[in-house]
């Protein structure tokens, strides 16, 4: 389990960065946090011919808390992220779900970025963001652009960025006076890949979900009806539960989410 | 392919090396710098056999190419004991308690626990705060229970009221 | 003797270096010069291999050496059978490297050495591999189906061994029962999975023709025996080595390929040639074990004496069947558990399957049997209406009853199975207490009331551990030092051997434990002994250390009493020193006696030196070594058990079970074990509580998973789910002391223990969770989605 060969870079700045994507496009693979990539690298599961590492690039880490959103540079680490009061008292829904990812010594080094670029349908954040219907910035030599959650991810491991762009930044928006949120998740182990999670918004009577682990991309889903819910979802069944199992439990976090989010929402408002 | 120059301070001491850019730190830490107290356990990040400190922070080496480390100050298991001799209060209360058997697991778990010491910096860890903050460390001889009360009893050691 | 200390909770001399890194497994030994292994792993099941060339492998930048089957030359051979047994009609076991047929995913198909890790993988991809796939047998029923296609091409059938035992008459005990049922239930493959894979570093001195090998092996003399043998190299020559091993769990006794091929590349090469096993190829390479499906007829009087059963099971033995029928044995002898069941049949058939061979992992078919009569004993209790612990205590064997002999059955050590003591009835009363049983139905009542689900589990179960022939041990006063030394043939795989012997001479001797150095896994330190497995090590090792130590106490006691000048039974041992009674001025320290003990006195320190101011310690006219003396304050000693003794304990939890989502929480648990005469108690919970969590990962998390055409679904450590802290209980752990009348020490192993019950308890406990629905767990493990499944399709009381 050592990593095939490949050409290394590790760029000063962002603009370095950007033209070695430009320059080697979907031959290299950017290096964030490595959390996801080096277990593949490892396994060989992905040998690609270069690595981008946005190690150096101190300019994308920083957490900036604003009334509206809690706007997150890509190279953040989950820990930073989690241990930042600022942004858990505008959006407290992201500590409760980086809580939830894997285990701390895995989100020293995980970054923000990483975890949403990766766009693991599994994974936490990305549910996070289309929950509270964040957005995120990429750059290019080409510019800047902005996406929405809901236009980003497309598919398992797959979002809507281009060959030469990388992801700067993920905007949370923060959450609204009374309103509440939860992430709940049901997972094998702690720390495991849930078998189905819910990042669940309660705001002014609306209720927004977004479910992961139960389709190729973060499922999206308004309103508190656990079987339209589970009807939105598209599983599959693997060797840790059928899709039917997974159906299930869309419903109960459902219940769950939505009770424990309109239990905040009361509490705070 | 080529090489690069890699500078790491590991326990204090400056290690410059010629390296891959695919080694992984682990392997450079094990064999280029010659400390084999950090082990290696499954190379993709779930027993945590391989925890050392890096700037501070508690991270899996076989997750991290040496050449991410270049300029970084590492902490193995094996800079964990007081220059001044005798082992960490962490060592010791693992010895205490019995919490490790084969070994294999150990520096990962006292490694993640020391950070974890380090940023809690307070005696009255419960249980439920301890087993979460070692979960991302796998044992197959303890039943945990025991590491548990290691990680309880430094804690007690460092930060109690004497 | 003022120094006790047998039988206390001593902290282990191995932990400092362990802890402060400066332990020595084998990928630590510092080996500049070696060249590394990888191999090529069959990617199929089962299949048919029409082209490898290796030659774009071979010229790849820094690769020394591809080897293939046609390389090997006479040392192409098959692995040894390594417990043979008439009832395997085509026993099978691997070659090093596959010729024209493979037998499941991750079989060594060819070898590639190179001057890193990293560069032998790259030309593993380098290798041509084409292969016609053959039809993978997977399905252990399916195997034994009429016109089943067949694992190995070359045999006739899947089944690799079938055996029929028979104690008392199982058809008249049918006849005579008022209570007759049947039941089917299975239990999974697992595997122990210890947190060190396998490794091998092989040094060849050419010149000295001298092959040293550092080993994970449980079994070092199994290894220097066999490559002595193998190489042609005289058996002093063969040195194995393992300074420290991270866990072994019985996968690492078993006989790999690398063991071989490592040591032989070694040889050709003359370069140290290192193979460290990587996690996926632990997954793949390395022993599994656990699938069982048992069918049981069970027959009982109408109070719920069981007075016979019938079990038929499938033991699903892989590919290979390289330990023989040890496992099933194991499972079979162990069926009746601590009960009388004076009347039983056990019929097994061992089946071949394309999967990875399968050695017993810790347990060895006893989680299997346990699981079986636990569970049938929670159904008649059902049947004849008394609760679970009234039914255990009206099947146990009395006190009185012991040595209790089970009748024609023969244990894996190949004798009747005689279990030689225990206090079942005392060892159920302490469990229920530890675990607040009589508390329980209210705690149970209140949390329904809550909407949550409860249950509470028992399980008890006897384990035959200690096994011969026997072990061996070295003791010596170190002149140098004054410490004892302790030899022993047995490697430590972690569980505290070293403090445990340590233990054992220091009491003999009259001195701190930590004063003993106890070395293990040397073949060149000890060469007689067997290895480490089967709960054995305390019990045949142990014995063997204090026979040695005797010796040594006794020769310490002659040679000072001559140096002293008094009679020997004036003399007492105490603090490392022999003195005068009533005297304790008059004294020799154990060094100055070991100094004297030899005729050249070496006078390099103030002890060699006070040494000479004694009388000497041998009173001799003649020769200063008279005949039938030896220099040195030394002996070795052995021990060999007469048959197996058994171990016994008693299990619980309380478990909560979430009817909406399938999820299981062990709420807490309680042991209590008995191992005879416990040296450590520290230790032995250590065991017990380890044990315990590995049984956790076999009833709710840990399942080897394979598809339909023998492909590994979760090889790796984010699939086949190893339980977290997060995932295992707070348990509370009591002893009970019951002697073995048959060794000495009074020791019984305690090392497979812990994980037996569980597996049983749990499914208990969910019955219990669920009994408002009509609910009986039958197949381990579970996990959340099936026990959903078992919830959902469970008619509602």
């Amino acid at each position: 389990m050592k990593p095939a060969p490949f050409e290394y870079h590790a760029p000063e700045t962002l603009d370095e960065a950007l033209r070695l994507k430009s320059e080697l496009g979907p031959e290299a693979s950017v290096l964030a946090g490595g959390q996801s990539l080096v277990p593949m690298l490892n396994m060989r599961l992905a040998s690609p011919e270069a690595l981008i590492d946005l190690r150096k690039l101190d300019e994308l880490r920083y957490i900036n808390v604003a009334d509206d959103a809690v706007a997150v540079g890509a190279m953040t680490t989950h820990r930073a992220l989690e241990r930042s009061d600022a942004a858990y008292s505008a959006c407290p829904l992201i500590r409760e779900a980086l809580g939830l990812v894997a285990h701390a010594v895995v989100r020293n080094r995980g970054t923000i970025g990483g975890s949403v670029a990766h766009a693991d349908p599994a994974a936490e954040l990305p549910s996070v963001l289309v929950a509270l219907g964040g957005k995120v910035k990429v750059r290019s030599l080409r510019g800047e652009r902005e996406i929405a959650a809901a236009d980003l991810f497309t598919f398992h491991f797959t979002t809507s960025l281009e060959p030469d762009e990388l992801l700067t930044e993920i905007s949370f928006p923060a959450l609204e006076q009374g309103a509440g949120s939860a992430f709940l998740e049901i997972s094998r182990r702690h720390g495991d890949y849930a078998l189905a999670g819910a990042a669940c918004v309660v705001s002014n009577g609306n209720t927004r979900l977004a479910f992961t682990g139960v389709g190729p991309i973060p499922v999206f889903v308004e309103g508190d009806d656990p079987d339209a819910a589970a009807a939105a979802t598209s599983p599959s069944d693997d060797i840790h539960a059928t899709a039917d199992y997974r159906r299930q439990l869309v419903r109960v976090l459902t219940s769950r989410a939505v009770g424990l989010a309109r239990e905040r929402a009361q509490v705070s408002g | 392919m080529s090489s690069r120059n890699v500078t790491v301070t590991v326990n204090g001491s400056t290690f410059e090396r010629e390296v891959e850019p695919r080694l992984l730190l682990s392997d450079f830490l094990r064999h280029d710098v010659g400390l084999t107290g950090t082990h290696v356990g499954c190379e993709h990040g779930v027993c945590g056999c391989c925890t050392v400190r890096v700037d501070g922070e508690a991270v899996r080496s076989c997750l991290m190419f040496a050449v991410q480390a270049d300029g970084a100050e590492i902490l193995t298991v094996e800079g964990l004991a007081p220059a001044e001799g005798g082992m960490h209060p962490l060592q010791e209360a693992f010895k205490e308690c019995h919490g490790l058997q084969c070994g294999f697991c150990t520096p990962g778990f006292v490694m993640a626990a020391s950070a974890y010491l380090d940023e809690q910096q307070r005696a009255d860890l419960t249980d439920e705060e301890v087993r979460e903050a070692i979960s991302g460390n796998l044992c197959r001889c303890t039943g945990y229970q025991n590491i548990v009360e290691a990680v309880k009893l430094a804690a007690k050691t460092m930060y109690g009221a004497s | 003797m003022s120094t006790r200390v047998f039988g206390k909770p001593i902290r282990r001399n191995e932990d400092e270096r362990l802890l402060t890194g400066l332990g020595s497994y084998v990928d630590d030994i510092s080996a500049p010069t070696a060249v590394h292994v990888a191999f090529l792993r069959s990617p199929e099941a089962h299949a048919r291999i029409v082209k490898l060339d290796v030659s774009r492998a071979r010229e790849h930048p820094g690769v020394v050496a591809v080897y293939t089957h046609t390389d090997l030359g006479e040392h192409d051979i098959e692995l040894p059978l390594m417990i043979p047994h008439p009832c395997m009609p085509y026993p099978k076991t691997q070659r090093l490297l596959a010729h024209d047929e493979v037998h499941y995913v991750g079989q060594t198909i060819a070898m590639v050495v190179a001057e890193s890790r990293y560069v032998a993988e790259d030309a593993l991809e380098l290798i041509e591999l084409d292969y016609d796939p053959l039809p993978a047998v997977v399905d252990i029923e399916a195997a034994l189906e009429d016109g089943a296609s067949t694992t190995h091409t070359d045999s006739p059938g899947n089944v690799g061994a079938h055996l029929e035992q028979k104690v008392g008459d199982p058809d008249a005990a049918f006849r005579e029962a008022d209570v007759v049922f049947s039941e089917r239930y299975s239990i999974e493959r697992s595997a122990g999975m210890a947190m060190e894979t396998r490794g091998v570093l092989a040094d060849y001195d050419a010149r000295r023709q001298e092959l040293t090998v550092w080993d994970t092996t449980q079994a070092p003399l199994t290894i220097k025996g066999s490559l002595g043998s193998l190489f042609g190299i005289p058996y002093n020559k063969v040195r194995v080595k393992q300074p420290d091993i991270g866990g072994g769990f019985g996968t690492k006794v078993m006989f790999y390929p690398d063991e071989v091929l490592v040591p032989w590349a070694a040889i050709q090469l003359e370069r140290p040639v290192k193979y460290i096993e990587d996690r996926i190829e632990h997954f793949i390479g390395s022993t599994h074990e656990r699938k069982q499906i048992h069918d049981i007829e069970v027959a009982a009087t109408a109070d719920g004496v069981v007075l016979g059963l019938r079990d038929r099971f499938i033991h699903d033995t892989g590919a290979y069947i390289p330990y023989g029928i040890a496992i099933a044995q194991v499972a079979a002898t162990q069926l009746p558990g601590p009960y009388r069941v004076p009347n039983f049949s056990v019929e097994f058939t061992a089946v071949y399957t394309n999967t990875v061979p399968v050695t017993p992992y810790r347990g060895c078919g006893r989680p299997q049997a346990c699981m079986v009569i636990e569970r049938v004993m929670d159904r008649l209790a059902t049947e004849v209406g008394v609760d679970r612990v009234e039914i255990r205590r009206r099947n146990y064997i009395q006190p009185e009853e012991f040595p209790y002999h089970r009748g024609d059955i023969l244990f894996a050590d190949g004798l009747p199975v005689t279990i030689d003591s225990g206090q079942y009835d005392k060892q159920l009363d302490l469990l229920l207490e530890t675990i607040d049983w009589e508390d329980f139905p209210a705690e149970k009542e209140q949390a329904r009331a809550e909407g949550r689900y409860l249950g509470i589990g028992i399980a008890n179960y006897v384990e035959g551990t200690g096994l011969g022939p026997y072990e061996g041990a070295h003791v010596q006063i170190e002149p140098t030092t004054g410490k004892v030394w302790v030899a022993t043939g047995l490697t430590s795989i972690g569980q505290g051997l070293e403090t445990a012997l340590a233990q054992v001479a220091a009491e003999e001797l009259g001195v701190e434990a930590h004063d003993v150095l106890v070395v293990t896994g040397d073949t060149q330190a000890m060469p007689w002994g067997v290895a480490t497995f089967a709960s054995r090590a305390a019990v045949v090792s142990g014995n063997a250390v204090a026979v040695a130590a005797l010796e040594v106490r006794n020769k310490a006691l002659g040679y000072a009493a001559n140096m002293l000048e008094a009679a020997t039974d004036d003399l007492e041992l105490a603090d490392g020193k022999i003195f005068v009674r009533g005297a304790p001025e008059r004294h020799v320290t154990l060094k100055q006696v070991a100094i004297a003990s030899n005729p050249l006195r070496y006078a390099f320190d103030d002890d060699a030196r006070a040494a000479t101011q004694f009388a000497p310690a041998r009173r001799a006219d003649g020769p200063q070594l008279p005949p039938g003396e030896e220099p040195g304050l030394e002996a070795t000693g052995y021990y060999s058990p007469p048959h197996a003794t058994w171990a016994s304990g008693a299990h619980a939890a309380v478990v909560e079970v979430d009817i909406a989502t399938g999820e299981l929480t062990y709420v807490r648990y309680a042991a209590v074990h008995d191992c005879g005469t416990v040296i450590n108690p520290m230790i032995v919970e250590g065991q017990v509580m380890g044990g315990v969590a590995q049984g956790i990962g076999g009833s709710f998390y840990e399942r080897m998973a394979y598809d339909d055409t023998g492909q590994r679904r979760n090889a790796s450590f984010m699939d086949f789910l190893v339980p977290y802290a997060t995932e295992v209980p707070a348990m509370r752990l009591e002893h009970l002391e019951t002697p073995s009348p048959l060794n000495p020490k009074g020791i019984k192993g305690a090392g497979e223990a812990g994980c037996i019950p569980v597996p049983a308890l749990t499914a208990s406990a969910i019955d219990d969770a669920l009994s408002d629905l009509d609910v009986t767990i039958r197949d381990m493990p579970l996990d959340p989605c099936s026990l959903k499944a078992i919830i959902d399709a469970a008619p509602t009381r």
